[in-house]
């Protein structure tokens, strides 16, 4: 993992590159897409998710909220060789895990849920 | 639609895909003298006379400031507004040095996506790009034709 950005947002992270099968883990601006804390597997490119993530975060964002559905509280994209998994952070911010395939999902959930709470 | 147009028609595919990509609003390719190459969005000339007299003048100043600290010229250079953001960047070509100013609607696109594409943009015009000398360099004595002429490419008349 290469840890980036402060102290504070190193241990929000923490709690979620520790489950097992977690690629990676970062902190996103939301409103521009850029990354503000990051610890990642070598081959990750962390950018290139953080922008697409938030902008397809800001996209749902607008869907839910047209549907009546209220804000998204945790998204979950599965793929062949992996998953995305993102939870708001409030307004500012995503928390966004890059995960394996067979990653437990519902602990990653949790642990990404305690590091929105804890992040800055 | 978008309306993309080039005077040098090399700068038209990488621009199409970036616009597109980006979700880019508006988009100038020019010189850091201001010469335009290229533009996506834009319904007026004199907007585009303007804003590539403007986007060349703050690369200057940049520029001049990084020389001052003893820095070389600032990468890129980004200004948030409530709605709007202005994204500036200059950049080598084998045709010379170019200059983009990208401005994004912040509900569409952001500053993340906007620098993301942006690399793509620039690899691509690279690989596109003529050897420099294949581009006449614009004399003081012909400008005012020259701008003139670009601007009928730019706006199709």
């Amino acid at each position: 993992m290469s840890p980036a950005g402060g102290p504070a947002f190193g241990r929000a992270l923490d709690v979620v590159t520790r489950v097992r099968g977690v690629r990676g883990a970062m902190l996103v601006a939301r409103a521009d897409g850029l990354v503000v804390a990051e610890q990642l597997m070598e081959g990750i490119k962390g950018g290139a998710v953080a922008a697409l993530a938030a902008s397809l975060a800001g996209r749902l964002q607008r869907t839910m909220v047209t549907a009546g559905l209220g804000p998204s509280q945790f998204w979950h994209l599965q793929c062949d060789q992996g998953a995305l998994l993102v939870v708001p952070a409030g307004d500012s911010l995503l928390v966004v895990a890059v995960t394996d395939p067979e990653v437990n999902v519902g602990l990653v959930r949790l642990e990404l849920l305690r590091a929105a709470e804890a992040a800055p | 639609m978008t309306t993309i147009r080039a005077v040098e028609l090399w700068t038209l595919d990488p621009l199409t895909t970036y616009v597109a990509e980006a979700g880019a609003r508006l988009v100038l390719l020019m010189t850091p003298a201001g010469q335009v190459l290229a533009q996506s969005g834009f319904a007026r000339a004199v907007d585009v006379m303007a804003a590539s007299a403007l986007g060349a003048a703050i690369m200057a100043s940049t520029t001049e400031l990084a020389r001052l600290l003893g820095q070389p010229p600032f990468a890129a250079l980004n200004h948030q507004g409530a709605r709007h953001g202005i994204f500036l960047s200059g950049f080598a070509t084998d045709r010379g040095p170019l200059v983009a100013l990208v401005v994004y609607d912040l509900d569409v696109s952001s500053l993340g996506l906007v620098q993301l594409f942006f690399e793509q943009l620039v690899a691509d015009l690279r690989a596109a790009s003529p050897k420099a000398g294949a581009t006449k360099s614009v004399l003081a004595a012909d400008f005012e034709r020259e701008l003139n002429e670009s601007l009928n490419v730019l706006f199709g008349r």
